[in-house]
Parts: structure tokens; C-alpha cells; sequence
């Protein structure tokens, strides 16, 4: 392997460690934290972690999106509920409800799931084998735009409606008189 | 260091998974509980990409776009569920309401 493809993958390695992190970090110290305003802050984090991964997996646009969407928009609407709603009693009240046992069992398969994996080894779970390279050399933007506006068209004019339907929804829900 | 492969994804994305879905049984708070549910779309997302990038295929980005636009949908009603119940009640917590409890 050429010494600069080889620091690239090495890069890619090092960055997939840090935005993994980054992701996961931000995800437990979202559920774990008392504050609300804090465990938001968390999930942007973790948010920015996952655009981060798109980059990686050269998912420029979807990378955009999660940031413009998730991070911009989002995001603000729950930092807006949660200065809505009060804060100072929550911080002092009970952080957990009595369902361990059904979170312990998730964490306990997921366990069982990987020493399976790690018994059976990587081998054997062939996920799928890489395309080969070549075809048209478009701009990821460009690519989903046509696969968008093409095949899923009549799923794309679906989500518009079901964006419609939440914006009634929410308003009628959050008004005080119909 | 080895290269990245599929695996990686998978089980980042498994954990990411499984640290929403405690998130959403564990706690109390209705605010983290939807933000655990973001967490969980976001896992799934991970996957989709992932093995878009994989199969050299952009469906799964389409998808993943999809998805994202659920979890918009999804945060907006459930906030404003969220502010109702508010209102009605004066209470963030799940568990404390149990009006079809018995």
C-alpha cells in the first residue's frame, strides 16, 4: 500500500474512534444527567458525533442535514419545551422509574449478541460484500437527488404530508383553545 | 490500526441502540424519553448509511433521510402532547400518569 493511502486509512481509523465516542459518550451522559437543559446539550453532542460518522462514510449531504435538521432545528424545539416547562423541580426529584429489570435484560442481550459475534468470529456474518468501484462519478448530493426525485417520489410526497399532519397536530395539542 | 469494516457500524450502532432504549425505560422525565427515541433513530440511521456506503447504493441514505424527517414529525407532536400534558396535569413524568392505571 502506498504510504499516503495507508495515513489515510489510519486517519479514517482514528476518526471513526473519536466520532464513535463522541457518539456514545453523548448518549449515556444524555439518559444518565439530572438537568434537562444539560442531557440536551449531551445529545447535541452525541448528534454531532453521528454527522460526523456520515462524513466518514462520505454521506456529505445526510451530514448537512443531521446538522441543519437535528442539531438546528431539533434541537432548539426541545431546548424551547424544556424552558416551558419548569425546571427547578425537576432537578430535585426522583431521576428513575422502576423498570432496571427490563433495561438490565436489553444490556444483557446486546452482551449475549457480541459474545456470540465474538465466538463465531467476524467470518461467518458475512454482511455484505463491498461494490466495486467505478460507475458515474457523481456528487453524493447529486446521486440522492436523483434516486430522490425518481424512485421515491411518491414516498418524498408521503413525508410532506406527514410533516403537514404533525405541524396540525402539534399546534392543535399545544393550543389552549380549539 | 485495522481498517474500519461494516462490524464497527454495526455495533457502534447496537450500542448507540441499546443506550436509547434504557434511556427510554429507565427514566422518569418525558423530555429525555424523547430524546432517548432520537437516540434510537439515530442508531438506525448509522446502520443505513453504513451499509449504503458499503453497497456503493445511495437507498439507504434515502432512507436514512426518511427517518429523519419521522423524527422531526415525531418531535414536534410529542412536544406538543408534551405541553398539553403540562398544562393539565403539572407533571413531566411518565409514570406519574397513570389515569388508565388501575
Amino acid at each position: 500500500m502506498a504510504p499516503g493511502r495507508r495515513l489515510a486509512s489510519m486517519l479514517d481509523t482514528a476518526l471513526f474512534y473519536i466520532f464513535a465516542a463522541l457518539t456514545l459518550g453523548g448518549g449515556l451522559l444524555t439518559i444518565t444527567r439530572r438537568n434537562t437543559v444539560h442531557s440536551a446539550v449531551w445529545l447535541i453532542t452525541s448528534l454531532l458525533g453521528v454527522a460526523g460518522l456520515y462524513l466518514l462514510l462520505r454521506a456529505e449531504f445526510l451530514a448537512g442535514v443531521q446538522v441543519i435538521l437535528y442539531i438546528g432545528g431539533i434541537m432548539v424545539l426541545f431546548l424551547f419545551v424544556i424552558m416551558l416547562v419548569n425546571l427547578e423541580q425537576v432537578v430535585k426529584e426522583k431521576r428513575f422509574s422502576g423498570q432496571k429489570w427490563v433495561a438490565m435484560a436489553c444490556v444483557g442481550a446486546m452482551v449475549v449478541q457480541g459474545l456470540w459475534f465474538a465466538a463465531e468470529g467476524a467470518a461467518r456474518f458475512r454482511l455484505a460484500s463491498p461494490a466495486p468501484a467505478g460507475g458515474e462519478d457523481l456528487g453524493n448530493t447529486e446521486q440522492i437527488s436523483r434516486v430522490l426525485f425518481s424512485q421515491y417520489l411518491l414516498p418524498f410526497e408521503l413525508a410532506s404530508i406527514l410533516l403537514l399532519v404533525a405541524i396540525i397536530g402539534a399546534v392543535v395539542m399545544a393550543k389552549k383553545r380549539i | 490500526m485495522h481498517p474500519i469494516t461494516p462490524y464497527h457500524y454495526v455495533f457502534l450502532s447496537a450500542a448507540l441502540l441499546v443506550v436509547g432504549t434504557i434511556g427510554v425505560l429507565t427514566r422518569r422525565n418525558i423530555i429525555i424519553i424523547l430524546m432517548s427515541i432520537e437516540l434510537i433513530l439515530n442508531a438506525v440511521n448509522i446502520n443505513l448509511v453504513a451499509f449504503s456506503h458499503q453497497l456503493a447504493n445511495v437507498n439507504g441514505q434515502i432512507f436514512a433521510i426518511f427517518v429523519i424527517t419521522d423524527a422531526a414529525a415525531e418531535a414536534a407532536v410529542g412536544l406538543g402532547i408534551l405541553i398539553a400534558l403540562f398544562r393539565n396535569k403539572e407533571t413531566v413524568n411518565a409514570d406519574e400518569v397513570d389515569l388508565l392505571k388501575w
